[in-house]
């Protein structure tokens, strides 16, 4: 796999067989025409890799926030006005920080969980199976795949979104960017740099 | 009901490979590891899947070593898991 390889999926037999199942759902009333799609709009209204972004800029600038961040994520991302409450109920938000000798990076091994509002929709590799089954097993392999070279001493903790919380790197900043402001640094800030396959 | 664990508590998931839905990835069946926090309450996904009624209980984010896992590597995974999946472990077997 390569970070800008997307994975080939065989997914036409699961979409025509979830066709199936709207249109039968459709016929017996219990479901709008559209409303999935409606759903799906709502869900990912406003979810962009930049709320994420904005998120670690506020952590690397402001040390108090860093740390309610880490002790309540889901509070301290309304001082933001951002929220993990979009879908149809809260989800927990679990924010993991890299340091100096560890990094951490988020897959769900089960199917695609993934923090939407803050990071918009996944990307492909994200829900390969050749991403999900390789990086809970051999994390530096991958890693070094999308680019990112780790220190042997880095310890490496994977996360495993198995079942109901959605998580999101907080990446280390950048040496040499003391000069720059809150909006500056939040644009250094990559969606792989969110689930940890990038150091930013 | 009180949370049957707490963060340090050694804990070892069950080995059975139920006929449904479950959230125990089969990776982590069989092996032990230690609660970190808790993370939330939630009905048991198991018994939402197949429309059961199901009351929240807790749910562990539980690290394990990699090589407990896969028999190599020095990372650290943390699996999310319901209570459910969990016995209590007294001290670390290497297999």
């Amino acid at each position: 796999m390569s970070a800008t390889h997307d994975a080939t999926h065989d997914e036409a037999p699961i979409a025509a067989r979830v066709r199936h199942v709207e249109a039968l759902l459709e016929q017996r009333g219990w479901l709008a025409p559209g409303e999935v799609d409606e759903r799906i709009d709502a869900l990912a209204a406003g979810g962009s890799p930049a709320n994420g972004a904005a998120i670690v800029a506020r952590a690397w600038v402001d040390p108090g926030f860093r740390a309610r961040l880490l002790a309540d994520a889901n509070t301290a991302i309304g001082e933001l006005g951002l929220s993990m409450a979009g879908g149809l109920q809260e989800q927990q938000l679990i924010v993991v920080a890299n340091g100096p000798d560890e990094h951490h990076v988020v897959v769900c091994t089960l199917c695609s969980c993934y923090p939407i509002a803050l990071l918009g929709p996944s990307p492909g590799w994200y829900k390969s199976e050749a991403y999900r089954s390789r990086v809970v097993r051999e994390p530096r392999a991958v890693l070094r795949e999308f680019g990112l070279e780790l220190p042997a001493s880095t310890r490496i903790t994977v996360w495993d979104a198995s079942a109901e919380s959605r998580y999101m790197v907080l990446p280390r900043r950048p040496a040499g960017t003391d000069d720059l402001d809150e909006g500056r640094l939040a644009a250094l800030v990559t969606r792989k740099g969110l689930i940890g396959t990038a150091a930013v | 009901m009180p949370d049957r664990f707490a963060a340090g508590d050694r804990v070892r998931t069950g080995t059975v490979d139920p006929p449904h839905h479950t959230r125990l990835p089969r990776y982590a069946r069989g092996v032990c590891g230690e609660v970190v926090a808790t993370a939330g309450h939630h009905p048991l996904a198991d018994e939402r899947a197949r429309g059961l009624p199901s009351t929240p209980r807790a749910v562990y984010c539980v690290r394990f070593a990699a090589h407990d896992l896969f028999g190599e590597g020095d990372h650290a995974v943390v699996v999310e898991l319901f209570e459910d999946y969990l016995e209590p472990a007294e001290r670390e077997v290497r297999r």
